[in-house]
């Protein structure tokens, strides 16, 4: 009896078995396949393909561009709602906050479709591929944004605010000097959302662009795909990983440092 | 020191705040009920009152963070009812700091004066001398802050981050945030209450000393009777959004002006007592001179303050009873002494042991009488075999039931409570409430469940008041009625028994 015991660590089993076949294996493929030819021989030719031909390195700029714009406009727009949303005192609040939230209940390849047929009719659609593209990545990840800064903003204190105000602050400096600094880490979070998920995922820019943007999700496809080169695609795939390593050691940076004043408080 | 505005009739040319028919609703009801008061330039006032009186509603709205749904607020005389917080040279400390975690202890305490503007004489392209606005410079601002840390003793901790410091130190922080700013008026929003008692006593002196040395005004809010009556010049006792006196500490103590004041201040005896002729009340079924004049047979509460009760033995006392407890305070004994169905509380340096027979004695310059707020009569009863309820010389039918929630009679009489729990309610003592309408006078003293003879009658303007007192036991009845009746009536009184509401005394203990 005593040897069919379970510990508590034994609940970790199904999540490490996963892990292995599904993630470090895999990572583990992609870290080959990035390193070798096609003949499976060690190589660093792929990375130098990379950086020397001109279309991939284009594509990852236009990729992190189209991923800085959106996570701007996400912002822009989503800081302003949130705020209100969490000054919002009535039962009205939990109504409003629903309506921004509802879409993502909403299979995004449809809500997708449905801003492009509004698109064609108010007559953008095929003229700014660009455009177009950066509208439906905002459209799709700003719930993204609005949810994590409403969360920190309705647990900023109102006594600071009242303070500040208190101590000769009007309401744009009490926003500006208070409300704003204290919520850096849902900006933070925020950011995260958006930008890394926005710089991949081509299903948004395929649809609204009509394939004509490829951005640095779609060129993986395309070498695994059609393109018939995994080693290409492979070369394409970690670098995006380190992008995105990079990207969060910055933003973890940021958190921690913004978090060591926010604590106990 | 303040007074209520309507006694005011003197001159007072330094009123710094006055508030005039202040009410502030929230959804409807009343946070703060017209308030009138005013603040003397320089005086430590104190709003006193238990959690929901009101206290920190006046004080927000003082601050400006809350809008009076009536009234007036003015400040030198200077309506500021509408003015925003940043605009008023008011300075709050909060309850919990509301110290700004994002910045250090120098930027928390010059966030005020980066932003404050100051007179200066300038120069306009003419070459005239004008008056400017200008900005502290950053020298300027350093000095005061490090003036400011002096004052709370935290010199060098100007780097620190806030989060690293104590609650005291917190305090002390948000203290030198607001006085560094010099307003006229310092608020103080419960500000020791999240500090360890003997935190609390240290800074109720400093906080004292500082008034004294910044000269400003202090308005403090707390619910802790010893740290207002301490360090008031004035205190402002309120209750349900309403003040129930305004006065100086010893004032307050020695001279309730009703039975909250006197409960809520301090350990107090309140006694339920009728005036039975030119001062002189009776409690405790003994009559008492007194210095208080009231009208003859008016309900009044009797307050005698623990310390003001004399032991002597029982021949020489006025009323006599039993220590039931007695429990050693350090300078004093705390003891209760029961006198009939009456608990006496007594303060004496003089240990009586638990069961000893005593006699009592109470000077009649300390027995404090105050007017009632009569809304009811209540007695003391018990419930009798037939469960019906025993209290003023009378036995009347009544719902035992309201007793316990959701309980029923069974065939023998016995209570089955909401749980299955059978309980005998013989001779369970109640605490009995009757409305003064639901009391129906009957012209004989036999048809009645309880008999007496009318003692007074007061006409009320549509109806009239009268007083039916007992043959036994001496209670009497308050009842409103429409009819006339003589003095000295024999009539007996009637209860319907719905009218008759029931307590439960341990109950009450709780």
């Amino acid at each position: 009896m005593k040897g069919l015991r379970f510990s508590r660590k034994d609940l970790c089993i199904p999540y490490g078995v996963f892990l292995v076949l599904f993630v470090v294996f895999p990572l583990l493929l992609v870290v080959y396949y990035a390193f070798t030819s096609k003949t499976g021989q060690f190589t660093l030719e792929n990375f130098i393909w990379f950086f020397t031909d001109g279309t991939s390195l284009k594509n990852l700029f236009y990729s992190i561009g189209i991923g800085l714009i959106t996570t701007l406009f996400c912002l822009l727009i989503g800081y302003p709602v949130a705020f209100i949303l969490s000054k919002i005192k009535s039962a009205k609040k939990s109504i409003l906050l629903l309506l921004f939230i509802m879409p993502m209940w909403i299979n995004f390849v449809l809500r997708a479709m449905a801003m492009k047929e509004i698109l064609t009719l108010v007559g953008l659609f095929g003229k700014y591929n660009y455009l177009n593209t950066i509208i439906g990545m905002v459209y799709d990840y700003l719930p993204f944004m609005i949810l994590p800064l409403y969360s920190v903003l309705i647990k900023i204190d109102k006594s600071y605010e009242e303070a500040a105000c208190d101590l000769g602050a009007n309401s744009i400096k009490v926003f500006l000097s208070v409300t704003l600094p204290l919520s850096t880490s849902g900006i933070i979070s925020g950011i995260t959302m958006v930008f890394l998920p926005s710089m991949s995922c081509y299903v948004i820019s395929d649809t609204f662009s009509n394939g004509k943007v490829t951005i640095i999700g779609k060129l993986i496809e395309t070498w695994f795909g059609p393109g018939d080169n995994w080693n290409f695609g492979s070369v394409i795939a970690l670098i995006m990983l380190v992008i995105m390593f990079v990207t969060t050691l910055i933003t973890d940076g940021l958190s921690k440092r913004t978090k060591t004043r926010e604590e106990e408080l | 020191m303040a007074k209520e505005k309507s006694m005011e009739k003197e001159v007072v040319t330094s009123k710094i705040i006055e508030l005039i028919g202040v009410t502030k609703n929230y959804d409807g009801t009343p946070a703060v009920n017209d308030i009138n008061l005013y603040v003397r330039k320089g005086e430590f006032i104190t709003f006193l009152g238990p959690s929901g009186c009101g206290k920190t509603t006046t004080l927000r709205m003082i601050a400006g963070f809350e809008k009076p749904t009536q009234g007036k607020i003015y400040l030198n005389s200077v309506d500021i009812t509408d003015l925003p917080p940043y605009k008023r040279p008011v300075n709050t400390v909060f309850q919990r700091y509301a110290l700004f975690p994002h910045l250090n202890v120098y930027e928390n305490i010059a966030y005020g004066l980066k932003l404050k503007r100051i007179k200066t004489a300038g120069v306009d392209k003419n070459g005239n001398e004008i008056e400017v606005m200008a900005k502290y410079t950053k020298s300027e601002i350093a000095e005061k802050v490090k003036k400011a840390l002096k004052m709370v003793d935290l010199e060098d901790f100007e780097k620190r981050s806030v989060t690293t410091l104590s609650g005291g130190q917190q305090q002390r922080i948000a203290i030198a945030r607001a006085i560094v700013n010099e307003p006229e008026i310092l608020l103080l929003d419960e500000p020791l209450g999240a500090l360890d008692l003997k935190m609390r006593k240290e800074m109720q002196v400093e906080l004292k000393a500082m008034h004294e040395k910044l000269g400003i005004t202090f308005i403090y809010v707390t619910h802790d009777q010893e740290e207002a009556l301490s360090m008031s010049d004035t205190v402002v006792v309120m209750k349900d959004g309403k003040i129930q006196q305004i006065g100086t500490p010893q004032d307050i103590y020695n001279e309730p002006k009703n039975s909250f004041v006197a409960d809520f201040i301090g350990e107090s005896n309140i006694f339920s007592g009728t005036m039975v002729g030119d001062r002189k009340v009776k409690f405790m079924n003994k009559v008492f001179d007194c210095i208080d004049d009231f009208e003859k047979n008016e309900k009044v509460d009797v307050v005698v303050r623990p310390e003001d009760v004399e032991i002597v033995s029982v021949e020489k006392g006025s009323v006599s009873g039993e220590i039931i407890s007695s429990i050693f305070k350090g300078v004093h004994y705390q003891m209760t002494l029961m006198v009939g169905k009456t608990e006496v509380e007594i303060q004496s340096t003089k240990c009586y042991e638990k069961g000893e027979k005593v006699g009592i004695i109470i000077a009649h310059n300390n027995i404090h009488i105050m007017h009632k707020e009569f809304v009811s009569n209540v007695y003391d009863g018990y419930i009798n075999k037939n469960n019906k309820v025993c209290f003023a010389d009378g036995e009347f039918d009544c719902d035992v039931t309201q007793l316990y929630e959701g309980s029923y009679l069974d065939d023998e009489g016995y209570l089955i409570t909401k749980t299955g729990e059978k309980i005998d309610l013989t001779d369970v003592d109640v605490k009995v409430e009757v409305g003064l309408k639901d009391i129906e006078i009957i012209d004989n003293d036999v048809d009645g469940d309880a008999c007496g003879s009318i003692i007074s009658i007061v006409y009320k303007g549509d109806h009239y008041q009268v007083i039916i007192r007992t043959d036994e036991e001496e209670e009497d009845f308050v009842c409103d009625t429409e009819y006339t009746w003589n003095e000295n009536d024999r009539v007996s009184v009637k209860i319907p028994s719905d009218k008759i509401k029931l307590k439960l005394k341990v109950e009450e203990a709780k």
